[in-house]
C-alpha cells in the first residue's frame, strides 16, 4: 500500500515531517488536583491528577519518597464500533506501567515521601499516538496540580513506512505493520525517558527516525509551555498580581 | 503553515462503521507549470509555454490508457482524485499512469487537488460519490483556468455529457476524447480510441443483418451482491481461470473450496472469462460431468493441437484430463472430476496481446472504418474484434491489440488497435512478439543504471588487494568450463592436493555485489529484470553489458574479483571444512566443456591442468553417486541446439544437446556450492534466505506417467524420490533410448523448482525434491540471476563482510521479490522455449524431413509423438481432421493402445514410428509444422 504518495503526501494530505494538529486545555476537571485535556489530530485524551495525598494502602507507603500510581483506561466510546472493554486487559496494564514509568523519571519523588500521586488518564477518542497523548496529557496535568517535577516530559511517535520516515502516525498508519517508535524525553535535560519500538528496524534508519521523533517531542515541549505559561498569566490575573 | 480538517466519512462492507479520517489541505500545493509567477516552479513539469492543458476525467484515463501514452498526448495535469479513482478500479492502468507521471520525457503532472484549499470540495447533500468526484474535477479545470489567467488554454477531456454540458456552463472548455483525437488531426492516434458505447450500436445493426447471429449468445454474469453471497452460501466456488494452453475451449479453475479443480468445457461455460481471469463458478449437476471434449469442440471453429516443443516440467505440460477418450458405442462411466461453468468474473486480467488479423477482403465504404478479427498469437486467448482506419497496412503485421469490453450478445470481445510490431513471418518481429507475450524488458539500460557501473575499463585496484576482507588467491591455478562461445562467465573452479592427503577445491563466483549496491538503481532495475534471458539468437541481460561481459565475467588471463566457497575434501569426497570468503583470483584457462572433456580423455597429457581436471572427475563422480544414492532425480530434458549461420542468423542445424562428463562434473560442484551456501545462510538468517524448494509431486500428477509405464509393462515406485529413482534406473529394456525416454516422461510430470523466502514456510517444507537436498538455493550465476546476488548479500552479511541490506527486514518485501523472481524465471523459460520452436519452424522452412519418433500419448483419432533428434512433440492424425475418431480406430486405453476395428493395425505408447516433418500453412501467416506417418 502507498502511505506516502509520489508527490510526498500522505494519505491524510501532511508531508512525512509534519505532525497532527495538537491542542491541550488545562483545567478540564474541577474536581483533580490537576488535569488537562490532549488532542493530537483526531486522538484526544483526557488526565487527571489526585496528590500528594495520604497513601491509601499502608502496606505499599514508601518512607523515603512518593508512591506513583497510574490508571490508563479507554472510554467505550474512543474506537470506531463501541466494545465494552474488560477493565486491565494486557494492553491497559502495559501502558499504564509506561505511562508511571515514565512521569516517575521526572516527578521528585523524593520530596514527598509517605504520600502517593494518581494519575488517570482516559482515551476519548483513539487515532493511534494514544500512548504519547497520554504522556503529554499526564504531564500537563501534572504540571496543573503543582506537583515538584526535574523538567516537563513530551513524547511522540515516528514510523518508517513506504521507505520513508514519518512523524506522528495516525491510526491507518500505525496498522500498516511498519516499525513504530514512541518516545518521551525531558526536553530541557535532554534525557530520554521512553523508548519503545515494534518491529525491526537497522540501526541507520532506526537513528532516522528517532531523530525525527526527538524533533517532534521537543514541538510538542515548545507548545506544552506555552500552554502553561499562558494558564499560568491567567492564573495571575485571576488573583490580582 | 495552515492546517484546515474536515472529515470524510465512510462505511465499509458488511458491518457498517464510521471512519472519521483526518484531512488536511495545504497551501504549498503548486500547479507545475512552469509560467507560472505565483507558484514554486522547481518541481514543475509541464512545458515552459504549453498551448493547451489537458486534465482527464476518471473514465477518460481508465479506457483511454493506450492513448495516453501515445508521446502525441502531452502537458497533461493528472488530478490526484482521478488517480485514486483509477487506482481503485484498476491497478494496472494506475501502475501505467504512474509510469508516465515519473517519465521525465513526458509531459504530465500531477496536481493534489484533494489536498489544496482552493480545489477541495465537500460533498453535499444528495449528491452521489461519482457526482461530488466530477465537481472535484471540473472545480480542479476552473482553478487552473484561474491561476494560469488565459496563459495557456485549460481543455477538460471527459466523455461523460453531464459532465461536460456542467464544464462548459461554468465557463469550462470541455471536450470529448474523440472530437479532441480528430482536432489533432491524426488519423492514427484514432485507432487507440476505444470506441465508446455508444458506438456498439453500430456494431450490432451490422449484426441485425445475420439474423442467425443476432442472438444471445452467453448467459448475463451474476450481480457482485449475489456472487458473494453465493461463495458465502458454498453454491459458487472462486478461483482463478486458467485456459488450456493446447486447447483452448477448455479451462480449470483451482477452488480452494472443493480442493479440486473445475473443469470447464467449452466457450459458452467459460462466459466471456479470459485466461487468469478470478471467477465464480458453479458446479454442473453431476450428470453433466462427462461433457466430452470433442462435444466442447464440435460447437465452434475446429481448431487443433499444436507441434510443440517438448514440456520441461509439468507446468507448460499439456493438461490430461482423467476421463478416457470416447469412442462409439461404449458407455463412459461418468468422471469424478467436476466440471462448471462461470457465472460471474470477480477480476479481470485483460492486458495486451500481440497476434494479427485473420485475413478479410477490404471492406467497401464504410467510411475507412473496417471491422477486422485479431487473432492472438497466444490460443488461450479468443479473437478479438477490432475497428481500424487502416486495415491495408495492418492485414500482414503483427500487432498489439488491447481487450475493451465483451457484451453478451457478441461471439468475441471488441477491442482497439495499440501498436505494429511489423511484418508477420520475419525474424525480428517474431523475436518481439515472444518477448513481449513474455513480459520481458528489453529496453536499453537508463542513464540513471549506467551511471551505476565503475568507471571502465576497469581492473582490480590496490585498494580492491588491500582490503582485508578479500583474500588474494591470485596464485591459485583456477579455471572455467563452460558452454562455447560464453561470455558471462559466473564461475570458476580450482582443485589443488595438500600435502595431507586432501584435495582443496573451490569454486569462485563473480563477485557481483561489489559492484551492484543495494537500492541503487542498477540494483532495482535487476531485480526487475530478474534474470537474463537467453534466445536462440540473441541475449537479453540482466546487467548492462559492460559488467556482465567484462568486469564481472571471470575471464581468461584477467584478475577478477571472486567470492568464494572452498572446501577441504577427502579423495572419498568428504567435506572435512567448508570456508567462505571474497577473493581476487586469476583465471588461467577459459575452457569449454568440449575442450576439457577432451583434456580428460586424452591420456598422453600430464600438465597440472588437466591433472587437475581428472581430480575434481573423480572427486565429482563420488560425490554424484552419493547424491543419486541419497535419491537424487536423473531426470532427462530433450534440450536442443543450433547451429545458427553467422551471416543471417538462420539456423542451419539442430541436434540434441550433448551431456558430458565435463558438464556433470561442474554441475556438481555447482550443486555442492549452493547447498553449503544454503546451510550458511539459513543458519545466520533463519527468517529471511531466499532458497530454492522443488514441491514433491503428488500421485496425481505422477498419474499419466504411471499409466504409460504400465502400460510398457513397467512398474514404477513413487512413493519417494529415492524409491522413484531407483524405479527409473531399473526400467531398462532392449532399447538404449527406453530409459530416457521414460526419465523425460518423469521430468514433465514435476513442476518446476521456486525461490521462497525462509519466513514464509516451515523447515520441511523447504525439500528440493528433485536433488533430494533439504536446503537449496542459488548462488553460483549472479551475472544472470537475480536471486543469486540477493544470496550473495546474504552470504556477505553472514560472514559480517557487509551489513544486510533493510529490506530483508521487511518480510512481505522478500516475498514479493521471490515472487517476481519465480515469474521472470518463467517467462525467460517460455521466451526460450519460443524461440527455439520459432527456430524450429523457420529451420524446417526449407527441409521437408523424415525422422524417427516415439508415441508419447494416445488420442482418439491418433496419438502425440516425440521426435528426439528435434527435441519436439506433436501430434499425429490417423483419420482426416474433423472426423473424430470415427469408428474405424479403437483406443484401448489400459494397454495404452489405438486399434484399427479389423485388427489389422494397432499402435501403442513408446512406440518407435517414423513421421515427415514439413511445413504448412493452412490458414495465412500461421506456419505450423505438420506430422505425418510415413
Amino acid at each position: 500500500m502507498e502511505y506516502v504518495s509520489p508527490e510526498g503526501l500522505r494519505l491524510d494530505g501532511r508531508r512525512p515531517m509534519e505532525m497532527r494538529q495538537i491542542r491541550a486545555e488545562i483545567g478540564v476537571v474541577a474536581k483533580a488536583d490537576g488535569s488537562a485535556l490532549f488532542e493530537m489530530g483526531n486522538t484526544k485524551v483526557i488526565a487527571a491528577v489526585y496528590g500528594p495525598r495520604e497513601v491509601q494502602n499502608r502496606s505499599q507507603q514508601l518512607n523515603d519518597s512518593a508512591l506513583v500510581r497510574c490508571e490508563y483506561t479507554m472510554a467505550n466510546f474512543s474506537t470506531g464500533d463501541r466494545m465494552r472493554k474488560p477493565k486491565g486487559d494486557r494492553r491497559s496494564t502495559e501502558i499504564s506501567l509506561v505511562i508511571r514509568q515514565t512521569m516517575e523519571a521526572c516527578i521528585m519523588t523524593h520530596l514527598m515521601p509517605r504520600s502517593q500521586i494518581d494519575i488517570f488518564v482516559q482515551v476519548l477518542q483513539a487515532d493511534g499516538g494514544t500512548r504519547s497523548a497520554c504522556i503529554n496529557a499526564a504531564s500537563l496535568a501534572l504540571a496543573d496540580a503543582g506537583i515538584p517535577m526535574r523538567d516537563l516530559v513530551t513524547s511522540c511517535s515516528a514510523g518508517y513506512l513506504n521507505s520513508t520516515p514519518l512523524l506522528d502516525l495516525n491510526y491507518i498508519e500505525d496498522s500498516a505493520g511498519g516499525a513504530d517508535v514512541t518516545l518521551g524525553i525531558m526536553p530541557k535535560l535532554d534525557k530520554v525517558t521512553l523508548l519503545q519500538m515494534d518491529a525491526k528496524l537497522s540501526v541507520e534508519t532506526f537513528e532516522n527516525v528517532m531523530q525525527l521523533a526527538i524533533e517532534g517531542c521537543k514541538a510538542v515541549a515548545t507548545y506544552i509551555r506555552e500552554v502553561l505559561l499562558e494558564n499560568t498569566k491567567q492564573l495571575e490575573s485571576r488573583r490580582g498580581i | 503553515m495552515l492546517q484546515n480538517k474536515s472529515f470524510v466519512k465512510r462505511t465499509r462492507g458488511g458491518k457498517i462503521t464510521k471512519v472519521v479520517r483526518e484531512h488536511y489541505l495545504r497551501h504549498d500545493i503548486y500547479c507545475g507549470a512552469p509560467i507560472c509567477k505565483v507558484c514554486d516552479t522547481s518541481q514543475a513539469r509541464l512545458s515552459p509555454t504549453p498551448s493547451t492543458i489537458l486534465i482527464f476525467d476518471t473514465n477518460v484515463v481508465l479506457n483511454q490508457i493506450d492513448l495516453l501514452e501515445n508521446p502525441a498526448i502531452d502537458d497533461v495535469v493528472v488530478l490526484s482524485i482521478v488517480l485514486e479513482e483509477v487506482k481503485n478500479r484498476n491497478l494496472s492502468v494506475y501502475n501505467r499512469v504512474r509510469a508516465l507521471c515519473s517519465n521525465s520525457l513526458r509531459k504530465f503532472f500531477v496536481f493534489s487537488n484533494e489536498h489544496h484549499k482552493d480545489t477541495y470540495v465537500t460533498e453535499m447533500s444528495g449528491e452521489s460519490k461519482n457526482d461530488r468526484n466530477d465537481r472535484a474535477i471540473r472545480v480542479a479545470a476552473q482553478w487552473y483556468q484561474t491561476h494560469l489567467a488565459g496563459s495557456a488554454r485549460i481543455l477538460l477531456i471527459t466523455n461523460d455529457k453531464e459532465n461536460k454540458r456542467k464544464a462548459i456552463e461554468e465557463g469550462i472548455s470541455a471536450e470529448t476524447v474523440e472530437s479532441y483525437v480528430r482536432s489533432l488531426s491524426r488519423p492514427d492516434l484514432l485507432d487507440l480510441l476505444v470506441q465508446p458505447a455508444s458506438e456498439d450500436v453500430n456494431m450490432e445493426e451490422v449484426e441485425d443483418l445475420r439474423p442467425s447471429k443476432r442472438k444471445i449468445i452467453y448467459t448475463e454474469h451474476k450481480p457482485m451482491s449475489e456472487i458473494t453471497s453465493g461463495l458465502h452460501r458454498g453454491i459458487y466456488h472462486q478461483g482463478k481461470l486458467r485456459v488450456n494452453r493446447y486447447n483452448p475451449f477448455e479451462a480449470y479453475v483451482g477452488s480452494e473450496s472443493i480442493g479440486d479443480e473445475i473443469i470447464i468445457y467449452g466457450r459458452t461455460n467459460m462466459n466471456r472469462a479470459f485466461d487468469g481471469d478470478i471467477v465464480a463458478v458453479e458446479l454442473l449437476p453431476q450428470d453433466q460431468w462427462h461433457e466430452e471434449k470433442s462435444l466442447a469442440l464440435a460447437d465452434e471453429e475446429d481448431e487443433e493441437e499444436d507441434v510443440h516443443l517438448v514440456p520441461g516440467s509439468a507446468d507448460d505440460a499439456p493438461r490430461t484430463t482423467a476421463q478416457p477418450p470416447g469412442s462409439a458405442g461404449v458407455t463412459e462411466p461418468i468422471s469424478s472430476r467436476p466440471s462448471g461453468r462461470v457465472v460471474g468474473i470477480i477480476k479481470r486480467n485483460w492486458h495486451s496481446y500481440c497476434g494479427s488479423l485473420e485475413p478479410m477482403a477490404m471492406p467497401a465504404g464504410s467510411g475507412g472504418v473496417a471491422h477486422a478479427l485479431f487473432a492472438s498469437k497466444d490460443r488461450r486467448i479468443p479473437k478479438i474484434r477490432i475497428h481500424t482506419r487502416q486495415l491495408e497496412n495492418l492485414l500482414d503485421k503483427r500487432i498489439v491489440v488491447a481487450v475493451d469490453s465483451w457484451d453478451r450478445l457478441s461471439r468475441y470481445p471488441s477491442g482497439h488497435y495499440v501498436r505494429t510490431i511489423g511484418q508477420i513471418g520475419d525474424r525480428d518481429t517474431e523475436t518481439e512478439v515472444v518477448l513481449i507475450e513474455n513480459d520481458i524488458n528489453t529496453r536499453p539500460f537508463s542513464s540513471q543504471v549506467l551511471a551505476c557501473l565503475p568507471p571502465l575499463p576497469w581492473s582490480v585496484s590496490s585498494e580492491d588487494l588491500a582490503n582485508s576482507i578479500r583474500q588474494d588467491l591470485r596464485q591459485l591455478r583456477v579455471f572455467s568450463v563452460d558452454p562455447p562461445g560464453c561470455k558471462d562467465i559466473d564461475d570458476a573452479l580450482h582443485c589443488t592436493s595438500l600435502p595431507n592427503g586432501n584435495y582443496e577445491v573451490g569454486v569462485h563466483i563473480a563477485d557481483v555485489t561489489n559492484f551492484v549496491h543495494s537500492d541503487t538503481p542498477l540494483d532495482d532495475e535487476a531485480s526487475q529484470r530478474g534474470t537474463s534471458v537467453y534466445l536462440v539468437e540473441r541475449r537479453i541481460d540482466m546487467l548492462p553489458k559492460p559488467l556482465t561481459e567484462d568486469v564481472c565475467s571471470l575471464r581468461a588471463d584477467v584478475e577478477r574479483l571472486a567470492f568464494s566457497v572452498i572446501w577441504e575434501m577427502t579423495p572419498e569426497a568428504e567435506i572435512i571444512s567448508t570456508m567462505y570468503t571474497k577473493s581476487v583470483i586469476k583465471s588461467c584457462a577459459a575452457l569449454s566443456y568440449i575442450e576439457a572433456q577432451a583434456r580428460m580423455d586424452d591420456s598422453r597429457l600430464m600438465d597440472p591442468l588437466t591433472t587437475d581436471l581428472r581430480n575434481m572427475n573423480a572427486l565429482a563422480k563420488i560425490m554424484r553417486e552419493r547424491r543419486i544414492q541419497r535419491g537424487a532425480l536423473t531426470l532427462a530434458s530433450a534440450e536442443v541446439k543450433f547451429q545458427i549461420d553467422t551471416e543471417t542468423h538462420d539456423p542451419l542445424d539442430i541436434g540434441m544437446y550433448q551431456i558430458r562428463e565435463a558438464n556433470q562434473m561442474v554441475e556438481e560442484f555447482m550443486l555442492a556450492a549452493n547447498v553449503s551456501v544454503a546451510e550458511k545462510i539459513l543458519k545466520h538468517f533463519p527468517l529471511c534466505s531466499l532458497l530454492r524448494r522443488h514441491p514433491t509431486p503428488t500421485r496425481e500428477m505422477l498419474e499419466p506417467l504411471l499409466r504409460t509405464a504400465a502400460a510398457v509393462g513397467l512398474n514404477l515406485d513413487v512413493s519417494s524420490s529415492k524409491a522413484l529413482a531407483d524405479s527409473l534406473d531399473s526400467a531398462v529394456a532392449d532399447d538404449p533410448y527406453f530409459n530416457k525416454l521414460i526419465r523425460i516422461l518423469a521430468t514433465r510430470c514435476m513442476t518446476q523448482a521456486v525461490y521462497f523466502s525462509s519466513g514464509d514456510l516451515s523447515p520441511p517444507e523447504y525439500l528440493h525434491y528433485g536433488l533430494a537436498a533439504p536446503l537449496y538455493t542459488h548462488f553460483t550465476s549472479p551475472i544472470r540471476r537475480y536471486a543469486d546476488v540477493i544470496v550473495h548479500r546474504l552470504l556477505a552479511a553472514s560472514l559480517g563482510i557487509q551489513k544486510l541490506p533493510t529490506i530483508f527486514q521487511d518480510g512481505n518485501r522478500l516475498t514479493s521479490i521471490a515472487d517476481n523472481l519465480n515469474y521472470r524465471h518463467r517467462n525467460a523459460q517460455m521466451a526460450s522455449r519460443a524461440s527455439v520452436e520459432l527456430h524450429t519452424l523457420i529451420f524446417f522452412r526449407k527441409r521437408p524431413t523424415d525422422t524417427e519418433a516415439r508415441i508419447v500419448r494416445i488420442r482418439s483419432n491418433g496419438f502425440f509423438v516425440f521426435v528426439p533428434k528435434y527435441g519436439i512433440e506433436g501430434p499425429v492424425y490417423l483419420t482426416p481432421r474433423g472426423d473424430k475418431g470415427g469408428g474405424e480406430w479403437f483406443v484401448d486405453e489400459q494397454q495404452q493402445k489405438i486399434r484399427k476395428m479389423d485388427g489389422s493395425m494397432s499402435y501403442s505408447v513408446l512406440q518407435t514410428v517414423f513421421i515427415h516433418l514439413e511445413i504448412v500453412e493452412p490458414q495465412p501467416n500461421r506456419p505450423k509444422l505438420q506430422l505425418t506417418l510415413v
